[in-house]
């Protein structure tokens, strides 16, 4: 069982060229006053907009709103706990992971160390070019276990291909990317939410805004009429049957209140805080009516 | 290898140069000389070049040595070969003993279990040693490490619920003290004494890996790769320089970590702090992993248990770029490709990159190459490159190789030093120090005869002569550098490089090649006996 103190760690895949830095750039912009840390394994290729960048160091970028970004070059993990133990530690750790590297190791590496814990791995792919790469001879292969250790697959630059396009794109994902929910967008713009599991005490004080060019995703609040399993309801959240971006929140069990949270089909399971309150927040790109008569299985059995 | 004088009596050196060689009637008319007869009942033959090697084996020494085979230190210890666990246990138990700090860590390094039956060391036997100081012992192959329980509580792993590939866990859930690849070595082996910049050594590690060279005939070596901060490259330049240090270092920037742009800078300015006994402004790539990891890129048929393929460690898009701006600036790049399929990228990445920048003596290298067919030779002689063969690695890693990682066939093909030669591909051979002991003249001994440790002959029709084998030691590494205009032969104006040995090079027969005995060397005309070293 992980602690709540935490340190929630992402990790951002993906080919060069399918949008990793954009979408980098857009969850800074997004910030809102949460500190995010972003680690990219080479600095040169400066990953943040000139625009956000305060001061530069060799070894660091100061970000506007108390955001910051380094580079981890041989020791990703010496990286981490020099940043989280910064004097104003990272509400929030993204790993830019290279081109070629395998995300679900860098996942696995982090997760020993007690002090973070994968929030999930959202790789981003080219719609134009993810076919041609997955079937490359030398990279084909480790395209598609990038995408096979993905909990979030952001269908990048969709406006760019047709509707016969996508629809292809995504049955072929269900087999590729087998612990993915995937998601349309275009300038790899998405709610931070869905990328960055917000702490929220109170599931129900939640806001979760979309702007205009996102206002595709849907979320709503299951609320709890008695008492469940929490690995059970966490479980079926994660069942691909619903194809649920995100939840999160606290359901009522036998022995109290338990927090969990779900990203594509990576589910956990873990002590409440004292003050929490009963409700999970679960968001799709669409919540269809099975998603909608399984909520209301929660909230009316 | 001087087709003027294949054989010669006298060699006259003035100022750390050879200005003739001859007879000694023949050399008088240069002038005024004084007749140095202390080598007159040895053998001078040029010094040794090593082509890949790390220097960090220096600073390894200072570990506790626990491999199967027996091996000499920097200071002339013959260190025994350990052939058990309890052997590797009872010298680690020994080394303890002799410390007096309480918490200093007691790190080990060599360990090779699959000559113990593959019977792993556990958590366990490592507490043995000690329970209260953390406790590692590094793999041969520098891939996996074993760490004591002080080792994995210190790095906060001695714990249930562990999931990692590289972790592998015991009945009860812990870890058992086993850690595969650098990613999870890296965090824990700083609890156990190795540094964290591995690749790096240190001053007295340089030092003493120097010592090394001179045991071994070897005047000129390289440090593949290094990552060369301003503090490492200063103390290397400054220690090379130093009087006593009997070695010419060729020291390559590894490509990691940095963007093409600024590894081209930082090659070129390095390009312009060399001095003649530490060369630097070579780049190093590493394109996949390693074969008896299984982290080698591998064509099909892929390897011989149904492992799955390999890891990259570069885009294509990386190594193109790279690739095209050495060209553009008159870099050399060395490439390390262990299996075929990495071994071709590198090719198909070279042919399109020359296309643009069309270079006429780039001499791009493939380092270890070890599974390159007959093709991708071929192809590498169009190409201009070069190759630096693994040939010790068949000796120690060849019945591996055989019977689990790429099966019969092509173990028997690998490290195919007569068809590169056959196709004209100039050719180094090398030991990868600390992986497997410098020693370029039992390097020579592994092309010749592709023995394996079991003593089974491993390929026979890739064996190569005694002749070729020692033109691969010499020139043959040096072109790959290219430094052969300056070493590699004796022979007017070349640098006065000399190894030294007690038995004549030419007479050796395939077996006894590896006997030869070393006294010691001469680098630009400085006189280093191993005996004082």
């Amino acid at each position: 069982m992980t602690s709540t103190n935490n340190i929630p760690v992402s990790v951002i895949g993906g080919y060069l060229g399918s949008g990793k830095t954009t979408l980098i750039n857009q969850l800074l912009r997004n910030a809102d006053g949460r500190k995010l840390a972003v680690l990219v394994n080479e600095f040169g290729a400066l990953p943040i907009d000139a625009d956000l960048i305060e001061a530069q160091s060799d070894t660091m970028i100061s970000i506007s709103g108390g955001c910051v970004c380094c580079s981890y070059g041989n020791d990703l993990i010496q990286a981490l706990l020099e940043i989280s133990k910064l004097e104003s530690a990272p509400d929030h750790i993204l790993i830019e992971s290279s081109g070629v590297a395998l995300p679900g190791a860098i996942a696995a590496s982090v997760s020993i160390n007690g002090n973070f814990e994968i929030a999930g791995i959202i790789t981003v792919v080219d719609s134009e070019l993810i076919l041609e790469q997955a079937s490359n001879e030398y990279i084909g292969d480790t395209i598609e276990r990038q995408l096979g250790d993905s909990d979030i697959v952001l269908l990048n630059k969709c406006d760019l291909v047709d509707e016969v396009h996508l629809a292809y794109l995504e049955s072929w994902l269900v087999e590729k990317a087998r612990y993915a929910t995937s998601v349309r967008v275009t300038y790899a713009s998405l709610p931070n939410s869905i990328v960055l599991q917000d702490y929220v005490r109170d599931t129900r004080k939640q806001n979760i805004s979309f702007n205009s060019h996102t206002n595709i995703f849907e979320s709503q609040v299951i609320e709890f009429s008695k008492e469940y399993d929490a690995n059970i309801v966490a479980q079926k959240l994660a069942d691909p049957e619903f194809n649920l971006l995100r939840s999160k929140g606290f359901v009522p069990t036998p022995s109290g209140l338990q927090a969990i949270q779900t990203v594509g089909r990576r589910w956990s399971v873990t002590d409440a805080p004292p003050d929490a309150k009963p409700g999970v927040v679960v968001i799709a790109e669409k919540l269809n009516s099975k998603i909608h008569s399984l909520i209301r299985i929660f909230n009316d059995e | 290898m001087n087709p003027a004088r294949p054989e010669t009596t006298h060699v006259a050196v003035k100022d750390g140069q050879i200005i003739g060689t001859g007879t000694l009637c023949e050399l008088k008319k240069w002038g005024e000389y004084k007749l140095d007869e202390q080598f007159s009942g040895k053998y001078l033959m040029p010094g040794l070049v090593e082509g890949h090697s790390h220097v960090m084996e220096g600073t390894l020494w200072r570990y506790t040595y626990c491999g199967y085979f027996d091996r000499k230190s920097p200071d002339g210890t013959l260190w025994a070969g350990l052939k058990n666990k309890e052997a590797v246990i009872s010298r680690l138990k020994e080394a303890e003993n002799l410390l007096e700090d309480s918490n200093a860590p007691l790190p080990g390094w060599q360990l090779d279990p699959i000559y113990f039956d593959n019977e792993r060391l556990t958590r366990e036997d490592l507490d043995n040693v000690s329970t209260t100081r953390a406790v590692g012992v590094l793999h041969a192959s520098g891939h996996i490490m074993n760490v004591n329980s002080k080792a994995l509580e210190l790095a906060g792993m001695l714990k249930q619920g562990i999931n990692h590939p590289g972790v592998p866990l015991g009945d009860d859930g812990l870890p058992t003290g086993e850690l595969k690849g650098p990613d999870i070595m890296t965090p824990v082996g700083v609890f156990v004494g190795f540094d964290r910049d591995i690749l790096a050594c240190d001053e007295s590690g340089l030092r003493d890996f120097g010592r090394l060279c001179v045991r071994a005939g070897v005047t000129t070596v390289t440090d593949l790769a290094a990552r060369m901060s301003e503090e490492v490259a200063n103390m290397m330049i400054r220690v090379t320089a130093e009087p006593s240090f009997p070695a010419r270092v060729l020291a390559m920037r590894f490509f990691h970590g940095l963007t093409p742009d600024e590894l081209i800078a930082h090659a070129i300015s390095l390009r312009q702090r060399s001095t003649d006994r530490m060369r630097l402004g070579a780049i190093k790539i590493v394109a996949d992993g390693s074969i008896q990891g299984f982290s080698a890129r591998l064509r099909k048929p892929g390897y011989y248990n149904g492992a799955p393929n390999g890891l990259w460690y570069i885009t294509p898009e990386h190594m193109s770029e790279i690739y095209e701006k050495a060209l553009e600036n008159n870099l050399l790049v060395h490439t390390h490709t262990n299996g075929d399929q990495a071994t071709q990228l590198a090719l198909d990445t070279l042919e399109k990159a020359l296309k643009n920048y069309p270079a006429r003596d780039h001499r791009f290298t493939l380092q270890h190459c070890q599974l390159a067919d007959a093709a991708q030779f071929r192809k590498m002689a169009q190409l201009g490159m070069c190759v630096n063969l693994f040939a010790n690695h068949h000796f120690y890693w060849g019945d591996e190789h055989y019977e689990l990682t790429v099966g019969p066939e092509r173990a028997e093909q690998m490290n195919a030093c007569r068809t590169a030669l056959d196709n004209s591909v100039p050719m180094g051979i090398h030991s990868d120090a600390p992986i497997t002991p410098l020693g370029p003249l039992f390097t020579a001994w592994c092309a010749i005869n592709r023995k394996t440790a079991s003593n089974r002959i491993l390929g026979e029709h890739e064996r190569i002569t005694v002749r070729e084998a020692l033109y691969a030691i010499t020139l043959g590494a040096a072109y790959t550098l290219k430094l052969d205009d300056e070493i590699g032969s004796i022979e007017a104006g070349k640098c006065a490089d000399f190894a030294v040995l007690e038995d004549d090079p030419l007479a050796a027969t395939p077996d006894t090649i590896k006997d030869i005995r070393v006294w010691g060397t001469i680098q630009a005309g400085r006189i280093f006996s191993a005996v004082d070293i």
